[in-house]
């Protein structure tokens, strides 16, 4: 195989690549072996098949709203069904997909590689980390059971402390847990990032991956601690009565709305970041190319996550919070958008000149372009203080969010699985049903979401079972792309479960990428390394690949 | 060969010789650390990330002092006047001594004094349920008063001070029924910080138990500290939540009708 | 080359502080100066010293939290790494503070 060091274009032979004898998915046996294991990479695995299931769960109360929603009149539940139905979306695709999706499968799988070590700093921990995850799980699973929570995502009070007679404190119960799952999980990659980092593996070494992580993993330690003891407040209010947030005993409302975006709106950057570090990982292998920018698109990140503290009460605009304080928050809201901007900016001047291919993940990339461009725009209309008394509280904003956390992390997610999964499992997904499930996707999804921008700039309000005749034609239209959104979504799961067993198999570097991961087998040994690596090199560095390729080809042959 | 990367070092490396001459291997040297200093410095790094989210979880109460306290100032006063000062003051000295003594076992454990370590080990824990056993007479107090945030819930010690039988006077300024209303905001921040705190305190008292139950077999003082380590950051930090409750809840104006 | 350097415990890298033992007569100093701090705040509280008052007493908390900090918590003999972290936790703390304070502080200047 012949390769000119400036560019690499072919993909290497998978026709001779063989399964590695001894890898990490073999080498215990048993369901305790699973159960009980501090390996990272089983732990990823746990918490992808986990989150998996959680997925479809969100992913069939989706299929409700949108089908009650076919109609103008409520003909198929009733309006406090509905209630709980999109309460119980939210929660489960928010908390219990979202937040762990891309950090505690690809982030627990991959940084420990990336940086060269054998685990993350501390693996029980991590462990442990899964288990609360599933405690939380359970407790949702039980709010459900017992007949759902209504109070919507948000647990605004003093409905969720006085007006409903639900399972409020069962779903709190459920997110105070799900909460400590994600700080224990970003302790970890924090002391993993500090403290394990191979030999030679400076700062601006690692990948931009990396770099994404640490700062969703500051703001998982600094933010949802906050989120915790509201919800404990909220939980305390519901059973014996303190007053903090109780108008009627002189609390204040607003102070909820405060503590709770507090740590919300962060955590509407924890569910993004990880899936731009994927992205980043993505482009630079698709266009052969250092992603343009390293620096500055390292620093984005943790700008984000900087500035990502100072606009929460963009939430709040119209909820009564001072004049003033609300001008600060609009004019901070714009400055957060800038970092995301260089990304996408910096993202686009990879591309540039680049050998680009179109293997499914860099369509799911290109998807991610489009759909979080569009989703952080119209943030930024919503962060314009006139422009978001309009337009709060309307589809528009069900639409802004589902463009960002679909369009952006979700299909971040599905790309960096698609990306990864030769790596995770040593086989290929078929390409071609891929390559199939990415563009239905991506119709499905503007289909789907492109009508509620529409929708909410007409004023139709969000969270409602009911709407005007007039609206239909889009809502229909909306329903239509929510069901070609589940194919492309449920095909993954069948052609990724089928490649398993029967997908070729990949070699250690099929994508001809430059990560540390994909210089060691595909699937990695327990241990990961051999022998500690030693880095000599900078993250996307082609040359150092080709020129390494070419020895081994040398010595080998 | 396949998982070589570029230039691979074997693991007996020049540094980790002159490690021998301080450290000899311990048993609780995990595989996945080069050496143990990593390790350690790893486990406090990561003690202090969780102490971070612990100040951000008070953070939010504290907050919520803060802006009650100035929205009703005058039933913050009546209520924190109710609070026995004596009681929080003891409870103060308690809770620095138990941190005292959990320093001193840490140094115990530093220079490898297995006896001395259970010792400080055990007063800590002692001076912990001595807090505990006082908070627990004080709530006892509100409870008998009605002053716990519900139902029951009782204002009128606030609206009609008892008399003071020496002076003759109010002992508190009487205070408006709908201001009286908010001491209820006092009491409610009251049991929730303190009972935050004291839910602290229980899970640092288990974990002492486990840790003296290893520190008496031995098992911290052979130079393997960093447990107890990184046990201490956690009482103390439950201490400093302390230094700051006792002067905000106890003693916010102490003399009123002075 | 000096990147190839194995370095194990980051001897050459900041992130690394030696272990320092701290005496059991600087903890004897703290647990006094600390009983003094406690001393100091009840009596302050019985003095009428007006908006003086809760400042003298968060100041000498402040002062009896950041001697427990540097010297039971061994911050001060830690690596910037610690003292850093410690660092962030305050500000996250004070960010939440102030942004929320913005909005409570000035509700009551009334509309435009
Ligand atoms: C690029 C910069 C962004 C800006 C300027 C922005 C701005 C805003 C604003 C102003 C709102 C409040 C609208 C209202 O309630 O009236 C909002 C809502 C929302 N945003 Fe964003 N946003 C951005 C990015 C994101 C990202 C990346 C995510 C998630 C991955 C996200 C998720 C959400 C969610 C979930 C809501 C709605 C919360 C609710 O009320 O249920 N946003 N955004
Ligand atoms: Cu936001």
């Amino acid at each position: 195989m012949s390769t000119t060091s400036s560019t690499i274009i072919n993909l290497p032979d998978q026709r001779t690549a063989t399964l590695p004898k001894r890898n990490y998915l073999n080498n215990e046996h048993g369901l305790l072996s699973w159960l009980l294991t501090g390996d990272h990479k089983r732990i990823a695995i746990l918490y992808l098949i986990s989150i998996t299931f959680f997925f479809f769960i969100g992913g069939v109360f989706a299929g409700l709203i949108r089908l009650e929603l076919l109609t103008p009149q409520p003909d198929l539940m009733a309006s406090d069904t509905y209630n709980k139905m999109f309460s119980m979306h939210g929660i489960v695709m928010i908390f219990l997909f979202l937040v762990p999706s891309v950090p505690a499968t690809l982030g627990n799988f991959l940084i420990p590689i990336m940086l060269g070590t054998r685990d993350l700093a501390f693996p029980k921990i991590n462990l442990l980390s899964w288990y609360l995850y599933l405690a939380g799980g359970t407790f949702t699973l039980a709010a459900l059971i017992f007949g759902g929570v209504d109070t919507g995502w948000t647990f605004t009070t003093p409905l969720s402390t006085h007006y409903l007679n639900t399972n409020v404190v069962t779903a709190a119960t459920a997110i105070f847990i799900a909460g400590f799952s994600s700080i224990f999980t970003g302790l970890n990659f924090i002391v993993t990032i500090h403290r394990m980092r191979a030999p030679g593996m400076t700062w601006f070494r690692m990948p931009l991956f990396v770099w994404a992580h640490y700062a969703a993993s500051v703001l998982m330690v600094l933010g949802t601690p906050v989120l915790a003891i509201t919800i404990v407040l909220v939980a305390l209010e519901r059973t014996i009565g303190i007053g903090v947030f109780d108008p009627t005993k002189g609390g204040d409302p607003l102070l909820f709305q405060h503590l709770f975006w507090f740590y919300s709106h962060p955590a509407v950057y924890i569910m993004i970041l990880p899936g731009m570090g994927v992205i980043s990982e993505i482009v630079s292998t698709f266009s052969r190319k250092r992603v343009f920018g390293y620096t500055a698109v390292a620093f984005s990140s943790v700008a984000i996550a900087l500035f990502g503290f100072f606009v929460w009460a963009h939430h709040m605009f119209i909820m009564g919070v001072s004049n003033y304080s609300a001008l600060v928050f609009s004019l901070l809201t714009m400055l957060v958008a800038v970092p995301s901007a260089i990304k996408i900016f910096n993202w686009a001047f990879t591309l540039q000149k680049g050998s680009i291919t179109f293997e499914t993940p860099m369509l799911y990339a290109f998807a991610f372009f489009g759909l979080f461009t569009i989703g952080g725009m119209t943030g930024v209309f919503l962060g314009a203080l006139g422009m978001d008394i309009h337009l709060t509280e309307t589809y528009f904003i069900v639409a802004h969010f589902h463009y960002v956390m679909v369009g952006g992390m979700l299909m971040a997610f599905l790309g960096g699985i698609h990306f990864w999964w030769p790596k995770m499992t040593g086989r290929m997904y078929p390409e071609s049903f891929s390559k199939l499930s990415a563009v239905t996707s991506f119709i499905g999804f503007n289909l789907t979401f492109m009508p509620q921008f529409i929708l909410g700039y007409l004023g139709m309000p969000r969270r409602y079972h009911a709407y005007p005749a007039e609206y239909q034609v889009l809502n229909v239209l909306s329903t239509a792309g929510a069901t070609v959104l589940g194919v492309g979504f449920l095909l993954p799961l069948l052609y990724l479960t089928w490649s398993l067993r029967y997908g070729a198999i990949a070699g250690n570097n099929p994508w001809q990428a430059t990560g540390l991961e994909w210089q060691i087998q595909s699937p990695p040994l327990t241990e990961n390394f051999i022998e500690t690596p030693i880095v000599d090199h900078e993250a996307y560095d082609y040359e150092w690949l080709a020129h390494k390729t070419q020895q081994e080809v040398t010595t080998v042959g | 060969m396949d998982n070589a990367v570029v230039v691979t070092h074997p693991h007996t490396h020049e540094t980790a010789v002159h490690e021998e001459h301080h450290h000899v291997a311990l048993p609780q040297h995990r595989h996945h650390f080069e050496t143990e200093e990593q390790q350690r410095e790893a486990g406090t790094f990561g003690m202090w990330l969780f102490l971070l989210t612990e100040i951000m979880f008070f953070g939010g109460l504290f907050f919520a002092y803060l802006l009650y306290r100035n929205w009703y100032y005058d039933a913050f006063v009546s209520a924190s006047n109710q609070l026995n000062v004596t009681l929080g003051a003891i409870n103060t000295v308690i809770l620095i001594g138990s941190g005292f003594f959990m320093a001193l076992g840490v140094w115990a454990a530093e220079v490898r004094k297995r006896s001395l370590l259970v010792l400080f080990l055990v007063l800590t824990t002692v001076l912990g349920f001595a807090f505990l056993g006082i908070k627990y007479v004080e709530y006892h107090e509100k409870w008998e008063k009605h002053h716990i945030p519900g139902e029951h819930f009782d204002i009128s010690e606030f609206v009609n001070p008892p008399i003071d039988a020496k002076t003759g006077k109010a002992s508190e300024k009487p205070l408006a029924p709908d201001m009286a209303q908010k001491t209820q905001v006092f009491f409610s921040l009251y049991f929730a910080m303190t009972g935050m705190h004291a839910v602290h305190m229980i899970i640092g008292i288990v974990l002492l138990f486990w840790l003296t139950w290893r520190a008496y077999y031995g098992e911290f003082s052979s130079g393997y500290v960093a447990p107890i380590e990184n046990f201490g950051l956690y009482w103390h930090f439950v201490d400093i939540v302390w230094l700051f409750l006792f002067p905000l809840l106890y003693l916010i104006n102490r003399h009123p009708l002075k | 080359m000096s990147d190839a350097y194995h370095d194990p415990s980051n001897v050459t890298n900041p992130e690394h502080a030696d272990h320092h033992i701290v005496t059991p007569l600087q903890y004897c100093m703290v647990f006094g100066a600390l009983l003094i701090g406690t001393l100091v705040t009840v009596l302050a509280a019985d003095i009428d010293l007006g908006v003086l008052n809760p400042v003298i007493a968060l100041g000498i908390a402040c002062t009896k939290a950041v001697i427990v900090i540097l010297f039971f918590m061994h911050v001060k003999y830690q690596s910037k790494l610690i003292k850093m972290t410690v660092g962030a936790g305050f500000f996250t703390f004070i960010v939440l503070i102030t942004m929320t304070l913005s909005d409570y502080m000035s509700r009551a200047w009334g509309l435009w």
